[in-house]
Order: C-alpha cells, then structure tokens, then sequence
C-alpha cells in the first residue's frame, strides 16, 4: 500500500516536471521566433541535410560547408545589412522525414529559403512543399531531373542533373576504359539510383556498348553475393554502382572476393572518405563522377579547404562545396531582391550570374546549373583527379 | 552448373547467419513466450563491441568473441529487469511494444558521439580473408567459420535446453511459469539466464556479421532481425534446431530467388513464405501440432 503510495507520487512529480518542461520548451521557441520578426536584425534560411541515418558523414559534410558559407557572408556585412541565421534540420535521409523537415522550417522558423538537402528521393518531396508553400529552395547535391520539376519554379539545385551525370560515366566507360560489355547493379528504392543508372544504360548502349546485366536489390541488404556471382560469370568490361558510399563499399568488396576484377565506376554519391573505410583496397582505382576536385589551381576552393579543415578538423567533399555553394546562391539573390519576399528572391534566382566556390552559376530555363563534370580516381585512398567535362 | 552450386554456397553462408540471429530469438521465445524485437539490436551492439574490443582494446578474434559476448549478456539481463519484468503480468501486447521501444533506445543511443557515433564504421579484418578455389567454386574461411559457429552454437544450445539442470527448469518455465515457481525453481534468476544466453548469441551473430559484411551502423540489425524472425517462425518458433533449418532455408531460399526470380522481389517472397507458413502451418516445420501457443 505504502509502495503504491509513493509510486503515485512518483508519477505525479514526473507529470508536472514534464509539463512544466513542455511548457517552457514551448514558450522559449516562440519567444526565439516572435524575436527574430519583431526586431528583424536577422534573415533566417533554414537547411536541410542527412545528419544522421545511413549516410551521416555526407550530412556533416555539408552542414558543415553552408555554416562556413554564413559565418563568410557575415563577416563580409551579412545580407541586406542583416545577420544570415542558418537553422538546421535532419531528414535521416528517408523521403519521410524530409517532408516534416522542410514544413518545421517553414512553419515555425519562417525562414526565408532553404537549401537542402542530399537525397533526390528527399527533395522530390521537399520540392512539392516548397512550391506549395511558394518559398525558395535550393537543392544542394539531388540531380535527379524531378527536383526541379515538382517544384513549379520555385525550386533550384546547385549540383549537376543525373542525364549529364549518366551520359558522362557512359561516355568514359566507353572512350577512356574501352568498356564494350557493362554491368549495373543498384538500389531500386531511390530515384536517384533508378534515374542515373537508365541513363547511364541509355547512353552505354548509344554509344556501340551493351550493358548485359540490369538488376537491384533492396535498401539496406548487405549481401550481393548472389548478384555478383552472376555478373563473374559474364565477363563484363565495367561494373556500374551508382549509389551511396557506404552501400557501394561492401559490393566493390564483395566482388572482388568473388574474383571480379573489371573497372568499376559509380556516381557523385561515392564523394566521401567513408567510401574507403568501407571499401578498403577493393575500391582502389575505381572511378566516379563528381561535383568538384580539391587537386586543382582553383584558390578559392584551396582556400576554402583549408579553412574547413582547421574549423572542422576533417577533410571537406564535394558536398560541402555544393552546399556552401547553396548558401551563397540563396544569400546572393535576398541581396539581389532586396527583401525576403518569396517572389522576388525567386526572380533574383533565375537572374542568377554569380561566380561560386568551383564554378560559375547561370541557370537554364529548367532552374538547373549549367556546370561541368569531374571525374575523380581513388587513388591510395584518396580522391585524385582524373578528367574534368564541360557541358555542351 | 557451377553457378548453380556456387550460389548454394552464397546462401548457405547467409543462412548461417540468419541461423546464428534465429536460435537466440527463438530460445527466448520459447522459455518466455516473448518476441523480443530488441533482438537484433543487441546483435548490433555486439558487433559493435567487437569492432571497439579489437580496435581499441587490441584482442584478438576469439578473446574479442567472449568479451562482446559478456557485455551483451549483461546487457540482455540488464534490459530484461529494467524494462520486461515489471511488465512481466500485463498484456502481451504492452510488452510487445515495449521491446520496440528498447529496440529503439538502442539504435539511438549507440549513435551519440559518446558511444559509436553517426558515421559508418569499418568491421576490422581480424582474421584475415584467405579464398579457398575447388573446381570454379570459391569460398572463405570466413564463410566457413561462421557456418561452424552456428552449427557449435545450435548444437551447444541443444544440448543446454534437453541435458542440463538449468535446461530442465527452463522448460519447465516454459511450460507453466507458476507450477515451477511452486517446485522450487527461481523464476527470475531462469529467465535472466534465457536472456543472458540469448543475448551472448545475438553478439556472437553480431561479430561474425561484422567479419563477413564489414560495415557497421546503428540499422544494421534490423533487416537481419526481420529474417532471422521469419526463420525462426519457418522452423517453428519456440525450437531450437527448428531455428537453425529454417535460417539456412531463408539464406538459400534469398539467394536463389535473387538469381533465377527476380532481384527486387528477394525480401518480399521472404515474407510471402513467412505468411505462407503462417496460413499453412503457424507451427512451423518442426512444430508439433498440439503445442500450447
């Protein structure tokens, strides 16, 4: 009875503890938002990334480079004399979670654009709420070409599309690896994967090859043994994996325990060092699209390498460009608008002539970039520079 | 022909595997009628432990086997007082849900910069990978010590549960928890020994997993989780060698599926047999009919 007692004013004691948290937890978010509107010394921008999930080192990464982005704009005088704010949410790289990212910020922060995140699968949602909401968004790293389709003009990307991406793995496969027969094994849950592989196959078969062996399998499998047995059987030229790092790492090991030696070549989603970790020396020589090369003449990008490695203590990818990249485009075109009104940010973006970190931004009339691809080499574990390509 | 014969081989060493995951899970479904969906994240923590016992603290395989093994243990006996046994009277269901919620808790916790971190980890190559070739057909050593450490295991349970003094009170516990409490047996200090066991398993899972698919990260229990449940219930839940049948079966019948069916369809026909058996035979293919469920 005594017990029962003390039980029941346990539980009362938690309950008013953990009102009274909720309480206060919800007075000091609207106390923090009502603040930014009231003195409006800030422009809030929110983003977006994979923080945590199956790829959590590509979301630091770029979390990462948009915060080296703002603390630069502000020590340059900010936006609109104004401080930027950065607000930043994680979608765990599921097209679940990404819808209720976007809507928080939106909603709550009354931020003024986004840019985010990762995962086409991710910004194809993310990119329907934007346009219905009618706020700005900037993709970061998505090429699949529906991102900025669903987003009815209000959605850019600051990454490359997923035709050019396929056509150019394609054409190296054909020209610089002298590929005839190709194999391509991928992820059939993610846009990303279907997208680039069909174009990939579109344009290797174009091109005088042909890719003998199309198959996916699930998220979150482990063993592709089954699959790869099959492609050791048919002698192809090149195997195609385009998908995330830490997925494509064990299938590189796993072929070549099964004695798969061909070339093996992938997509921007390999762009991290985890690529290795996993992968080990089954990886070594394998090559992949990418956003950028850090072996180059470029001193902004060494410069700004140099400054993410003594903030972050880690070596930055091509993410943290691109979305350090976002950042900037979006902060250009509030500048360029004067205000934060939707609209007109919108139309400063498409009048967007800006020079950026590794490239140069002017959109075409799909709000896609027109940029060039690079192709990296893992080289004793790091990413070397292999070929740049210009878009036609 | 060889392909053949070499896919059998793929889906014999993903079975073991699965077979490793199923045996545990389905001990303590059949000592405490509990499906204990925490199951297979304490096989991730235990790969877990083996990456941090070989990486930081230097053991060797079998050293760092024990050592995950014990923590996990302690860890299943842990769980178990914490979170199942003041539930252990109410509705099935509460429990249920309860061992999501813990399934949950360990998939979030293990994340925390204190703990693993975000990031992916690489499974150390602790016994190096060494490819055995007969006539076109290719296997590892790996492969081979896993299929042995699921054939000892299932063995070694086997004869645990039919042999010992704590086997028969188990069963007892099993078959009705009052009566062997009235003849003496120490209930709670039973169903912490099905945990700690159970657990010591998952992490023996946990490790040869992480030897075989070198990459460790807080979901990655999850789909093996799902399979080896499905294998447990193939086998009829609740038995040992059942268990173990049925983990080789889903291992060879994933495989195969993979290659002569369809590629994308793998895990849905794994499920699709799952509710086959379910409709067909709910007590598996080792379950006798009149077993009290």
């Amino acid at each position: 009875m005594k017990k029962n007692v003390f039980a029941k004013m346990g539980c009362t004691i938690l309950s008013l503890v953990l009102t009274a948290a909720m309480v206060t937890g919800c007075s000091s978010s609207k106390s923090s938002s009502d603040g930014g509107k009231e003195e409006s010394a800030e422009i809030v921008i929110g983003g977006v990334f994979p923080l945590t999930g199956d790829i959590p080192g590509i979301g630091s990464a770029m979390e990462n480079g948009a915060k080296l982005a703002v603390a630069d704009i502000n020590a340059a005088g900010g936006v609109l004399g104004k401080t930027l704010k950065l607000i930043s949410e994680d979608d765990q790289n599921q097209a679940s979670v990404a819808p209720n990212a976007i809507s928080k910020l939106i909603d709550q922060d009354k931020v003024a654009g986004v840019v985010g995140t990762y995962a086409s699968s991710c910004s194809i949602p993310m990119a329907t709420i934007a346009k219905e909401r009618g706020i700005p968004m900037i993709s970061i790293a998505s090429t699949n070409e529906k991102v900025t389709q669903e987003g009815g003009g209000y959605v850019f990307r600051a990454c490359f599309i997923d035709p050019l991406q396929g056509k150019v793995g394609a054409q190296f496969a054909l020209q610089k690896l002298s590929a005839a027969k190709a194999a391509m094994l991928y992820d059939k849950s993610q846009d990303y994967c279907v997208g680039i592989a069909d174009k990939f196959k579109t344009n290797f078969n174009e091109g005088g090859g042909e890719v003998v062996f199309d198959e996916t399998y699930n998220r979150g499998d482990s063993d592709f043994k089954a699959l790869l047995t099959k492609i050791a059987g048919l002698n192809v030229d090149v195997l195609y994996l385009p998908d995330n790092y830490s997925t494509v790492g064990l299938i590189a090991k796993q072929a070549r325990e099964l004695g798969i030696t061909c070339a093996i070549l992938g997509s921007d989603s390999w762009s991290d060092p985890g690529l290795v970790t996993v992968g080990g020396s089954a990886v070594e020589g394998c090559y992949f699209t990418d956003h950028v090369s850090f072996e180059t003449d470029n001193p902004k990008v060494k410069e700004f390498a140099e400054k993410y490695k003594s903030q972050f203590g880690s070596e930055p990818s091509g993410f943290s460009v691109l979305s350090y990249e976002a950042v900037l485009l979006m902060a250009n075109a509030i500048e360029k608008a004067g205000s934060t009104d939707s609209s007109a940010i919108v139309d400063a973006l498409k009048a967007t002539d800006m020079e950026g970190l590794a490239s140069n931004y002017k959109f075409d009339s799909d709000n896609n970039p027109i940029k060039s691809v690079v192709i990296n080499q893992v080289k004793d574990g790091k990413f070397v520079f292999a070929e740049e390509i210009q878009p036609e | 022909m060889t392909e053949f014969l070499q896919q059998i081989i793929n889906g014999i060493s993903l079975g073991s595997v699965y077979a490793l995951i199923s045996i545990g899970y389905t001990m303590v479904y059949g000592i405490i009628k509990l499906i204990n969906f925490a199951h297979c994240d304490i096989f991730m923590v235990g790969a877990y432990t083996g990456y941090f016992a070989i990486t930081t603290l230097r053991l060797g395989f079998i050293p760092a086997l024990f050592f995950s093994m014990a923590v996990c243990a302690l860890l299943g006996v842990v769980i178990e007082r914490v979170a199942y046994k003041p539930l252990r009277n109410s509705a099935k269901e509460t429990l249920l849900i309860t061992t999501i919620g813990v399934e949950l808790f360990l998939q979030n916790i293990i994340k925390t910069k204190a703990l693993a971190g975000p990031n992916v980890l690489n499974f150390p190559e602790v016994i190096p990978t060494a490819t055995f070739k007969i006539g076109g057909l290719q296997f590892s050593n790996i492969q081979l010590i896993t299929l042995g450490i699921s054939v000892i295991m299932c063995a070694a349970l086997q004869f645990l549960i039919s042999k010992t003094n704590t086997g028969r009170a188990m069963r007892a516990t099993s078959y009705d928890r009052d009566a062997a409490a009235l003849m003496g047996i120490n209930i709670n200090r039973i169903i912490s020994v099905t945990f700690a066991i159970g657990s010591a398993l998952a992490a023996t899972g946990g490790i040869v997993f992480g030897m075989l698919y070198p990459k460790l990260e807080p979901i990655m229990g999850v789909m093996p989780g799902l399979k080896a449940f499905v294998a447990a219930v193939l086998g009829g839940i609740g038995i040992v060698p059942g268990a173990m049948v049925g983990g080789l079966s889903i291992g060879l019948i994933e495989t195969l599926s993979k290659v002569y069916i369809s590629s994308g369809l793998s895990d849905a026909i794994a499920f699709i047999i799952l509710i086959i058996i379910l409709l067909v035979k709910p007590t598996g293919l080792f379950g006798k009919r009149n077993v009290k469920v």
